[in-house]
């Protein structure tokens, strides 16, 4: 065997040889052809050109050279569909063959050659593979549906591929039964609605039973499916458990992790005092502790997930913080993860050991992950309070040994060990400024200015120390320059006769040599505060600073069940849902957590008709830049949308949000113009007010790309009351249009100490009158640390007021301990009604008597949809498409809205083809975020 | 699901590439290359996100296998499917290195085709796989009609790694356990954390179908028979089972027994596997203890000490044993003193490497060195890495027995008596760490 020898052609005129070999007479001249051919092709050469003549070797009985011209097939027949289309009789021959493993192949190829044409002659083909006798050939074909599913997804569901699959689950060979799930799973996670899987007790049944006799991976596929099925009750739930812990001893990592994750998503069903409940969770630490002995790669994922673990049920592994000690040998990737997990582990009882640990590890030799171990000294200082004197004189150690990075992370721990705990270690300052010329890096550098600054009063020389770093004022970084400002002007306000050169250099340099209006704006703020009024400066500025919280970095809790649901995938190793990283519709529902038992009433209104587990409404909080996106943005613009009723027509300013992104900054004043339409009058009823700001939510959104429409978009929960200001009490929540009800999702979680009853709300009449169309259901008081998520459905005929913004709406809420008031701002959308689409006729004729100046128009920017996605999306929010055409390639949409209170908004919306700008004219609907997938 | 599979030479180029999904193109194999393999030292995670494309890769040898996707898949499943793939390929033809794997690739694409369809994992025992995929490539065609169902009901069905009608005329089967000793300990001789990584390889010649049913001194089975009041002295035997705090079987045997009455049955697959692993962390016997000493004279000079003992019974020979200890980077010249052994500097591996071939039960042997340093005005300290022991003794360090190995095959008539049964056991060191 020496078929290296084909990797090393690279004459010229090499394809003629080929070409010759190919239809050569002799067998093995052929084979030996083909070889090089699929060698060239490895190495990235183009050898297309020898499509026909390769194609001709493939009527042999030969499995070997059969199957190196199928692979040949695979990779070109793509641009070469018309030859391709020689090939076709040959697979529907194979089909045929007596042979089982000629069937399979031949389907197995089949499916992967991407032409339409060749597609067609597959369907009768397959459909017989699929009710083959053979069992190999029928876990072939059904893999074969995902493949043609992927290619033309229509034609799967006309030729019925769909029903064949599904009984399939109930095969008698446990590898067709995986296989058959497999695929099934990946067609549904493209039809989030279609209830395809269609999960009951049966099916579940079926599963279990082919769960203990199919392969591994078959293993696998059968436990990612079983974790989205959500049991009836905690009965079934358990049983579920019961038939699925065995898995924790298999030998495959992967199945061991779907496994755990099953039990963690099944386990929340289960009330806590359940017996099994306890034994479940003693069950579960061994194998998570096992997976550590696999191979580094496997490691790195069980630590990823095991950090997500810990999070979410930190009793699972709180004995077992040994084997998370880092070993010398591990790869760094392993190391760092095994870090944050010890963190996460430390308290009280095992403190002193994790110390003894940590600081071995600051003195090894990857920068990285010293500076990570200093840092977690830091953390659980500020973590276990009994051991922060213990952190304090470890990190003291480490400054002494003036490796310059560990000072570094040592004083920028230290800084938020004083924040932490002040008036405590503050006779370690001195210790600290021997070392500041030594700290090069801005974060280092901001952290040491800042305790200069805070205790500028206990520094001798604070003022030469602050002096020192002023020299190079212009050279440092943003971060810097900022605290520099703070520390000088604390310093003044501690010691102002010896310092008021200082405080008016540092205040010149900021305002006016500088070009960040972040620095100026603070420069002039306090220059004016110490002018005006020097006790209310340091009323400000030396305020009591609230303490730092324990845990600074844990996932978020919504987010954090959502990844739960997807241990062991890329999710959980990257910590991020999925719609962060995959492209398109697929994997893009958000996954949650079954409703937790025994804890009042489960809220999220049920999703009717349409909801499977895995696709209630969205769950998670999106990062900083997403926020801004869903800020809403309405401009009120004049008056123009006609309505049949005798009402005024009100208008709202359109404006961007196809984008979502800094653009669509809201803007709830008339500077929002500037995007969009001018401030104009409002209709009388409303008052003459200009602009509306809040409204349209992401009713569009570019991160979701293609999604299909799913009724109207849910912004996701933001936090409406904060707990400081509500004696604990902290309410977040978001609205949304179900079935043609308004909904108010409100999560009320208690940050006191004390219980929660006698919940109630009211809410200031508004401009369109909504109210609540029932008490406010919080059945069981809400005890410490305990959220409770409630939907309260809103009706519209409360009292109207014009509010300012158009959208706002002042709420109070009421509970034993007292009432708390906060306004918030509802999406417009919310009150598009179900019946908004315009007769044609009629649409036309309002159109045409609109006035001019009653048109406001602006653009979307970068949406990468054309006209009819866009469409369906808009019509998941009740905006309605009435008419299309097309002009000089442009894409019109004519589209009509009406709002609860009978006013109507009609738009035009323009898609230039190619050209991602959607421009709007209209009466002004604000096509907010347009897309959005949920 | 797994959207691409490459393998790569040390330089990034491509040996094999087999693409399963449309949405993996080309310039992903490029993509690799130039953000991973080029990238050497930066590379700190075995997956790697570039452009909305994961990466999974590991390396053997020199050689980089990469799978690639664009969806969310289940990234523990790629890896253990790239491992297995490693398995499959070694089995094929052996090593894997650039040249079997340019001379086989013909066989790995063949391979790769029947174990991964459309980026979903396939039976993928090379015990089934071998029946069908071989390197003649022309079987195929003389098989008969029951030639081909069996193989398609072996790949397929419930015992996919075990085929019928295996004969032998001598049934044999020999049991290997091995294991590895992980210590971690700190200077002052306290165990920072120990723990035994252990695993039962089987090589079974079996003829049949033979059903097995494998018993060791595990604590949990060993309690309840003392309780149902049965056999031998309580006593004797409740000293000598071990606690077992988590053990992965191969997925030959039935879990859901296993997890309902702790007994381990299964059919075997012929030839040699590994039947479980475990882990036990309590009561372990550590063979050697590393007594270390360092003592820095002034900035160029370091004294070194160490003493190891062993301490297993006198009659047992531990073998293999190795004692590294590492010097600083601005070691200029070491003079060592043993009295057992040989031992080395070793330049190169900034460690003085200590070897003694073998040493029973209960001794205790000592090396001591003097470390003259080249003076550095480089502020960092030494690291001081652990002093790290490699050793092999002949019994298990945590304490596991095999009780029995029963075989039943009711269709042949050969009974568990005619089995000739071999039981070995072979400590090994893991991480075997001291620091100093």
């Amino acid at each position: 065997m020496t078929d290296s020898k084909y990797f090393t052609t690279t004459k010229k005129g090499e394809i003629f040889e080929l070409k010759a070999e190919l239809n050569s007479d002799k067998k093995e001249k052929k084979k030996e052809a083909v070889k090089k051919v699929i060698a060239s092709m490895t190495v990235g050469k183009d050898v297309s050109a020898l499509f026909p003549d390769v194609v001709n070797c493939m009527q042999t009985d030969n499995l070997e050279l059969k199957k190196l011209v199928y692979l040949y097939l695979m990779n070109y027949a793509k641009s070469q569909p018309d030859m391709a289309i020689m090939a076709v009789n040959t697979f529907v021959k194979d089909c045929e063959d007596l042979n089982p493993l000629i069937r399979a192949l031949a389907v197995r190829t089949m499916g992967c050659i991407r032409v339409d044409k060749i597609t067609e002659y597959l369907c009768e083909p397959l459909r017989k593979c699929l009710k083959d006798e053979d069992p190999y050939v029928r876990k072939t074909a059904a893999v074969c549906v995902a493949k043609l599913h992927d290619i033309n997804a229509q034609l799967v569901e006309d030729q019925g591929f769909l029903d064949t699959l599904k009984d399939l689950i109930s095969d008698s060979n446990p590898m067709v039964v995986a296989n058959a799930v497999a695929a099934l799973s990946e067609i549904a996670e493209s039809h989030p609605n279609s209830n395809l899987l269609d999960l009951n007790p049966q099916t579940i049944n079926k599963l279990l039973t082919a769960l203990n006799e199919c392969t591994e991976w078959g293993q696998i596929f059968i436990l990612d499916c079983l974790a989205s099925y959500l049991p009836r009750d905690d009965r079934e739930s358990q049983s579920i458990c019961e038939r699925v812990t065995p898995r924790l001893s298999h030998a495959n990592s992967a199945v061991v992790l779907s496994a755990v994750k099953v039990l963690m998503k099944f386990m929340e069903m289960l009330p806590k005092d359940l017996d099994y409940y306890g034994t479940l969770l003693k069950k579960l630490a061994p194998p998570l502790v096992t997976l550590l002995s696999a191979e580094p790669e496997l490691q790195y994922v069980a630590l990823r997930n095991i950090n997500l673990i810990v999070q979410k049920r930190p009793e699972i592994l709180k004995h077992e913080m040994k084997v998370f000690f880092v070993k010398y040998n591990d790869p760094i990737y392993v190391k760092l993860e095994k870090l944050d997990i010890m963190i996460r582990l430390a308290s009280q009882a095992n403190i002193a050991q994790v110390l003894a640990e940590l600081k071995e590890y600051a003195t090894e030799v990857d920068v990285d992950f010293v500076r990570k171990a200093v840092r977690a000294i830091g953390r659980c200082a500020i973590k276990v309070e009994q051991s922060a004197e213990r952190c304090v004189s470890t990190l003291l150690d480490l400054i002494q040994t003036k490796v310059n990075y560990v000072v570094q992370e040592a004083i920028v721990v230290i800084k938020d060990i004083f924040r932490k705990y002040p008036n405590k270690y503050e006779s370690v300052i001195a210790t600290l400024c021997e070392n500041l010329d030594s700290l090069d890096e801005p974060e280092a550098r901001a952290a040491m200015i800042w305790i200069v600054g805070e205790y500028a009063e206990r520094i001798d020389n604070a003022d030469e120390l602050l002096e020192s770093f002023l020299e190079g004022f212009h050279d440092e970084s943003t971060q810097v320059q900022l605290q520099l400002l703070t520390a000088i002007v604390k310093l003044f306000l501690k010691k102002p006769t010896e310092t008021q050169e200082l405080v008016q250099q540092v205040l010149s340099l900021a305002t006016q040599d500088s070009d960040n209006p972040d620095l100026r704006d603070r420069g002039y703020i306090y220059w004016r505060l110490l002018s005006t009024d020097p006790v209310a400066a340091k009323e400000v500025v030396l305020a009591e600073k609230p303490l730092i919280s324990e845990e600074t970095d844990l996932i978020e809790p919504t987010l954090l069940e959502e990844l739960i649901c997807h241990i062991g995938t890329l999710a959980s190793v990257y910590h991020k849902p999925p719609s962060a990283f995959v492209e398109g519709s697929r994997g893009v529902q958000h996954k949650r957590l079954p409703p937790r038992a025994g804890s009042g009433e489960s809220t999220e209104s049920p999703d009717v008709g349409q909801s499977g587990p895995s696709e209630a409404p969205p769950a998670v909080i999106p990062s900083q830049g997403d926020l801004l996106g869903d800020l809403l943005n309405l401009d009120l613009a004049p008056p123009t949308a006609t309505v049949p009723s005798v009402q005024p027509s009100m208008q709202m300013g359109a404006m961007d949000l196809l984008g979502g992104g800094l653009d669509s900054l809201v803007c709830s004043s008339p500077m929002g113009a500037g995007l969009g339409a001018a401030p104009a009058a409002m209709p009388a009823s409303l008052g003459g007010a200009p602009a509306v700001g809040g409204g349209l939510g992401d009713l569009f959104d570019l991160g979701g790309g293609v999604g299909m429409p799913t009724g109207s978009y849910v912004a996701p929960k933001t936090v409406w009351l904060l707990a400081m200001k509500a004696k604990g009490l902290e309410i977040s929540g978001t609205f949304a249009r179900r079935g043609g009800i308004i909904q108010m999702d409100l999560s009320l979680t208690n940050k006191a100490m004390s219980v929660m009853t006698d919940f109630a709300i009211q809410f200031n009449r508004n401009s369109f009158g909504l109210a609540p169309a029932g008490p406010l259901q919080v059945l069981t008081p809400l005890s410490p640390n305990q959220t409770i998520d409630v939907s309260l459905p809103l009706s519209t005929s409360g009292p109207v007021m014009k509010m300012e913004p158009l959208n706002n709406l002042q709420v109070a809420v009421k509970n034993n301990i007292d009432v708390f008031y906060f306004s918030c701002q509802y999406p417009l959308s919310l009150l598009f009604v179900e019946d908004g689409k315009m007769d044609r006729q009629v649409f036309l004729a309002t159109w045409k008597d609109i006035p001019n100046d009653n048109e406001a128009q602006f653009q979307i920017k970068d949406i990468h949809l054309n006209s009819d996605v866009a469409s369906n999306k808009l019509q998941g929010s009740n905006i309605f498409t009435i008419a299309k055409r097309t002009v000089e390639g442009q894409d019109m949409l004519y589209q009509s809205v009406k709002l609860t209170n009978g006013i109507w908004v009609l738009a035009e919306m323009r898609i230039q083809t190619g050209n991602p700008n959607y421009t709007c004219t209209e009466p002004r609907i604000v096509y907010a975020n347009l897309l959005h997938s949920q | 699901m797994i959207g691409g599979l490459f393998i790569y030479n040390h330089k990034g180029e491509v040996l094999i590439s087999r693409v399963y999904r449309d949405d993996i193109g080309r310039n992903a194999v490029d993509a690799f290359r130039v953000n991973v393999i080029h990238a050497r030292q930066q590379v700190r995670s075995p997956v790697t996100n570039i452009a909305r494309t994961s990466f999974f890769h590991v390396k053997r040898s020199n050689i980089w296998l990469a799978a690639v996707t664009k969806q969310n898949v289940n990234a523990a499943m790629v890896f253990e499917f790239l491992y297995k793939m490693c398995d499959v390929m070694t089995a094929y033809f052996g090593k894997i290195s650039e040249e079997n794997i340019k001379n086989n690739f013909v066989l790995i694409y063949e391979l790769l085709d029947e174990i991964l369809d459309f980026g979903y994992p396939q039976n993928s025992e090379t015990g089934a796989l071998k029946t069908f995929i071989t390197q003649q490539g022309i079987k195929g065609q003389h098989q008969t009609k029951e030639e081909q169902s069996q193989i398609t009901s072996q790949v397929t069905g419930q015992i996919g790694w075990r085929r019928e009608g295996i004969k032998y005329r001598r049934n044999e089967l020999f049991l290997d356990v091995l294991e590895s000793v992980n210590l971690l300990m700190s200077p002052q001789g306290q165990v920072l954390s120990a723990h035994v990584s252990g695993r039962v390889v089987m090589k079974s010649y079996l003829s049949g179908m033979p059903e097995c049913k494998f018993g060791m001194n595990d604590k949990i089975v060993i309690d309840k028979q003392g309780k149902g009041g049965t056999t031998d002295e309580p006593g004797k035997s409740g000293k000598q089972s071990i606690a077992i705090d988590d053990c992965t079987f191969h997925q030959c045997v039935r879990l859901s027994k296993f997890d309902s009455e702790r007994s381990i049955s299964f059919i075997p697959p012929d030839g040699e596997y590994e039947l479980m692993r475990y882990r036990t962390t309590k009561d372990i016997i550590l063979p050697f203890r590393v007594i270390p000493l360092v003592r820095e004279v002034g900035r160029t000079k370091l004294e070194v000490k160490v003493v190891i003992k062993s301490n297993f019974k006198p009659s047992l020979l531990a073998q293999k044993i190795e004692v590294r200890i590492p010097t600083p980077l601005n070691t200029s010249g070491v003079q060592v003193i043993c009295m057992k052994g040989k031992a080395k500097y070793k330049a190169s591996e900034n460690a003085i490497v200590w070897k003694i071939k073998r040493m029973a039960g209960m001794k205790e042997s000592q090396i001591s060195a003097e470390i003259e340093l080249l003076p550095t005005n480089d502020k960092k300290k030494w690291a001081r890495p652990p002093i790290s022991m490699n050793f092999e003794v002949p019994f298990a360090p945590s304490g596991l027995k095999v009780r029995y190995l029963k075989v039943f095959e009711s269709k042949l008539n050969y009974s568990d008596h005619d089995v000739i049964k071999w039981v070995r056991y072979i400590g090994r060191s893991g991480i075997y760490e001291t620091r100093c």
